[in-house]
This record gives C-alpha cells, structure tokens and sequence, in this order.
C-alpha cells in the first residue's frame, strides 16, 4: 500500500533532492523503515540511540499529529499523506541554509 | 573577555562554534549556550557580583556576549519587595514580588533578553534586528535597535492592545501587524528568517537571547540574601523565561553561591491558552498546540517553542502547572494593584491568580519562603480592565457638590 511521504527540505539530500517520497507499510513504523530501505541513512535523523522518534521531528498523517493518533503505530492506507516537519521555535523550518 | 565555550544541542549533544544559529542541523533539536564554569568559578564571586552595577551587567561573565554591553546598560535589578498586603489577602506570611513592571526602558522581564540579543547581534555584525512578538518583545526590540542605531523589523499579531501598537511604534521602526495568531506571526517569521540576513532575536540568535533571563533568577537569589526560594511562580508563553530561571538558580547552585536548591518553579497560563500546563496536569511530555483565546495576549502562545522543556523544570523541581480564567486575571490584577500598590499586565494578573489556587491546594504552605514573577506593565494592557475598575466621579469644583457626591459630611 503505497502512501506519498513529504520530505523537509534539510533532509532531502538524502531523497535525492525529491521533496515528496513514496512508500510502504501498514502503519507509520512499517513506512520509515521502508524509506530507511530506500534511502539509506534517514532512519538516524529521525530516531535517536535509544530508538525514539527524536523530539523535535513531527509527522503528521493527513495534517494531524501521530502523537496525538497512535504514535508509530498510527495505521495507514493506501493514499494517505505522510508529512516529517521539523518543529523549531514553534514554526517550521524552512531555512535554505540547513 | 567570554566564558562561552560554544554552543551545544540539548538532545543529542553535538557541538558547535559560537555563531548565530539556533538549530542541530542533525536532529534539529534547540541549540544551548556552554559556558566554561570552572573559569567562571574562579574570576566571578558573591562579593565581586555585589560589586558590580546596578543591571543586569553585574552578571555578565554569565551572560553570552563576548565584550562589553552596547546596549541597555541600565536593565534590570528591579525591585525584589515582600508582600506583606498580598501574602495577608493569599495566606502566605513570606511572600515576595519580582518587580519588572518596572523593568528599564520598556517595562517588562523583555528588556533582560533584548539587550543581550541586541549587543550579540552588534558583535556578530547584523545590521538590521527582527523578531515576532506577542507585544513586550515588540516594544523591547523597538527601543533597544533604536538605541543601538540598527534597523528594525517587528511582527505582531494585528489585534493586540493599543498600548503596546503605540509603545513599539514611538521608537521608528517597521511594524508589522500580521492577520493571524501568535503561532502564524512565528511560522510566518521562522520563513523570512530563512531568506533575510536578520538577526530575529528569538528565532536566530534564540540561545543568545535566551539566556539574558536567567538574570531574573539571578537578581532573585541575591536579592532574598543568597538563598534561592521555596517556590517561584512564573507566567509561560513559549517557557523561555521558566527553563531559564530554573537554569539561573542551577548555574548559582553549580558554582557553589548558594546550597542545595528545593525550589519549587510553577508554572501560570491563562485557561484559554495553557498547552504547558494543561500538559503538566496531564502528566504528559509532550504539548499538543492550542488556538488562544484568552485576554492576556503577552503569554498566548498556543505552540510554545520549548514546551517541552517547560514541562521538564516544572516537573524536575516538584512544582506544578495552574491557569486561570479572564475573569480570574482581572481579578489577579485588580488584589495587586490594590494591596501592594503594583499595576501589573495580565500576565501579572494570571500569576497572581494561580498562586491563590496554588496556595488553595495546598501546594504552597503558609509559610514557605514564596516569590511571585511579575513581569510586565498594565499601563499597556488597559483595555483588560478598563470595564471593571470603577469610574471618575465628577463634579462642581463646589465643596456642596463634593460633599453631595460622596454623601460625607464635614469633620
Ligand atoms: C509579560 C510577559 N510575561 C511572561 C512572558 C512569557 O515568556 P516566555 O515566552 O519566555 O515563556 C511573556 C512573553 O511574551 C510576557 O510578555
Ligand atoms: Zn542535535
């Protein structure tokens, strides 16, 4: 089940430079592993050592926050919309320089 | 002379040099100033900080700047007095008040961080100050870039209170009222940022900025005597000016000026904007954003950018998170100004008002050695109790008309 995964802009060197991914997996954990397959090296930016979600990384499914769905185990289906935004300041980031 | 070492993540620890940025670009955690205590330890004492002057600047070697301040060299060591009126009206027989309505030049805790945002920004050689502002911010950045001779770009959300349009406009500089909430005017910044060499005081150069509160604890410990309180109850918007008066009394503690703290920090929010404390009442760790709706604008921030460590001080030091309704804060304001003689914003009336229901809870003994925060004006916030403070009585300028007036008799 293909869901379409937004990609912010200081991660997308690792998407070759592609702002919008595709990929699979029947909850949230299932999706980033499967971008972890395609695209090596994302999974540390977006969990720390001890294997959490870093804090500072929201993802959001149709708009709205997986902390306040079910974490990484928020169920997904084919056609929703992944979005990973870093959250600083309240704001989010769009620095060109990061 | 600087004791800053450099700047550091607080999630994932990486290291990096002193320059103005505010992000991990790893993990894209907040970046925060390292200082070098042990040189700190050894050319800073009790004695030589009571030597100093009479601002802020009597902690400087704790402070982020690399030379002398440029500008607001008069902010700060506001008035620390004991609430003996307010402690009768609350309970509590060792009450004191932080006074930074009084705060020099804008009148409010603002001026703390805005001074050493300003002189990092001068040394780092930015020509023009911006930041996004809930209206204290506003004012502060207003007149400090005009005393430092830079350009300015200020963002509001368009509806806040004429005092603090008319006290940021009077300094000459770009105003900016943006058709949105607090958290729109800070996205919204957080973009510009990212395309403007400014330096956004609380977006760019954040942990500069930041740090310029820890002397709101600072002046408190000293000023109760080297002793650091049982409680401290403090106003949360974004939780800067809270971690940082939690990390003053521990930098205090670090370097051995006072004992083992067992301060309790509280934090106060308005019912119609409290993602930190409802959080706290939650016992969770995490914020979910809110749309405000509250009058006390100054501190409705429905996305805090360091909720998160907010939450962390409050529970680390065993204190609690408590809010307030509107009619609370005037209520807040209205028992300040009329025991201890201090007109305060609403912010001030929200940190008044959570202290009584601190105190009703038990949370707050009797006699515990208690310091509210009070951090703005109300002199910039009068449309929040312009209706419910009475009104002018007039009359002849006739002793009969007066007399009649008042319905007393002569002596
Ligand atoms: C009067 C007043 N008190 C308290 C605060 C809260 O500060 P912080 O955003 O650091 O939590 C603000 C912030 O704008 C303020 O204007
Ligand atoms: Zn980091």
């Amino acid at each position: 089940m293909p869901v379409s995964v937004r990609i912010p802009s200081p991660l997308m060197k690792l998407t070759k430079n592609q702002g919008e991914v595709s990929a699979e997996g029947k909850d949230i954990r299932e999706v980033l592993s499967d971008m972890e397959r395609q695209y090596p090296g994302i999974k540390e930016r977006l969990y720390d050592e001890d294997g959490s979600l870093r804090r500072f990384i929201n993802i959001y499914k149709n708009e709205e926050d997986i902390r306040f769905l079910n974490g990484e185990s928020t169920h997904v289906q084919d056609g929703d919309e992944i979005s990973i935004i870093p959250a600083i300041a309240g704001g989010i980031l769009l620095s060109k320089n990061l | 002379m600087s004791f800053v070492k450099g700047l550091q993540c607080k999630e994932c620890k990486r290291n990096y040099p002193k320059e103005p940025i505010h992000v991990c670009e790893f993990c894209f955690g907040p970046l925060e100033i390292v200082y070098d205590y042990e040189g700190i330890r050894e050319a800073v004492s009790r004695d030589s900080i009571e030597a100093g002057p009479r601002s802020i600047w009597r902690y400087r070697e704790l402070l982020p700047i690399d030379g002398e301040p440029t500008v607001g060299r008069h902010v700060g060591f506001t008035p620390l007095l004991k609430g003996v009126n307010l402690g009768k009206v609350l309970g509590l027989t060792n009450l004191y008040i932080k006074n930074d309505s009084v705060n020099h030049p804008t009148l409010s805790f603002k001026d703390r961080v805005v001074s050493v945002a300003i002189t990092k920004a001068k040394e780092f050689g930015y020509e023009t100050v911006a930041c996004a502002s809930t209206g204290n911010l506003a004012n502060s950045v207003a007149a400090h870039s005009a005393e430092a001779g830079l350009k300015s770009y200020i963002f509001i959300p368009s509806d806040l209170e004429s005092g603090k349009i008319l006290g940021t406009l009077i300094y000459g500089t770009n105003l900016v009222g943006v058709n949105g909430n607090y958290d729109d005017v800070n996205r919204l910044c957080s973009e510009i940022a990212a395309n403007y060499r400014w330096a956004f005081v609380n977006i760019t150069i954040r942990p500069y900025y930041g740090d310029g509160s820890k002397t709101f604890g600072y002046e408190i410990v000293e000023q109760l005597g080297w002793r650091a309180p049982d409680h401290i109850i403090v106003p949360v918007a974004g939780s800067s000016l809270i971690i940082k008066i939690w990390k003053a009394l521990k930098e205090f503690e670090h370097l051995g000026f006072i004992d083992r703290i067992k301060t309790k920090i509280h934090a106060a929010q308005a019912t119609g904007c409290s993602p930190v404390t409802t959080a706290i009442k939650n016992g969770v760790d995490f914020i979910k954003p809110v749309k405000p709706h509250t009058i006390a604008k100054s501190i409705a921030i429905g996305n805090p950018a360091d909720g998160y460590y907010g939450i962390k001080t409050v529970v680390e030091s065993g204190g609690y998170g408590e809010d307030v309704s509107d009619e609370e804060i005037v209520e807040g304001m209205k028992l300040l100004a009329r025991t201890e003689g201090i007109f305060t914003e609403t912010a001030g009336g929200v940190t008044v008002s959570v202290t009584k229901k601190l105190v009703e809870q038990g949370r707050i003994k009797r006699d515990d050695l208690t310091v509210i925060s009070i951090t703005g004006n109300g002199l910039k916030t009068q449309e929040a109790v312009e209706n419910s403070i009475g009104k002018l009585t007039v009359i002849e300028p006739r002793i009969a008309s007066f007399q009649k007036a008042f319905n007393i008799k002569e002596e």
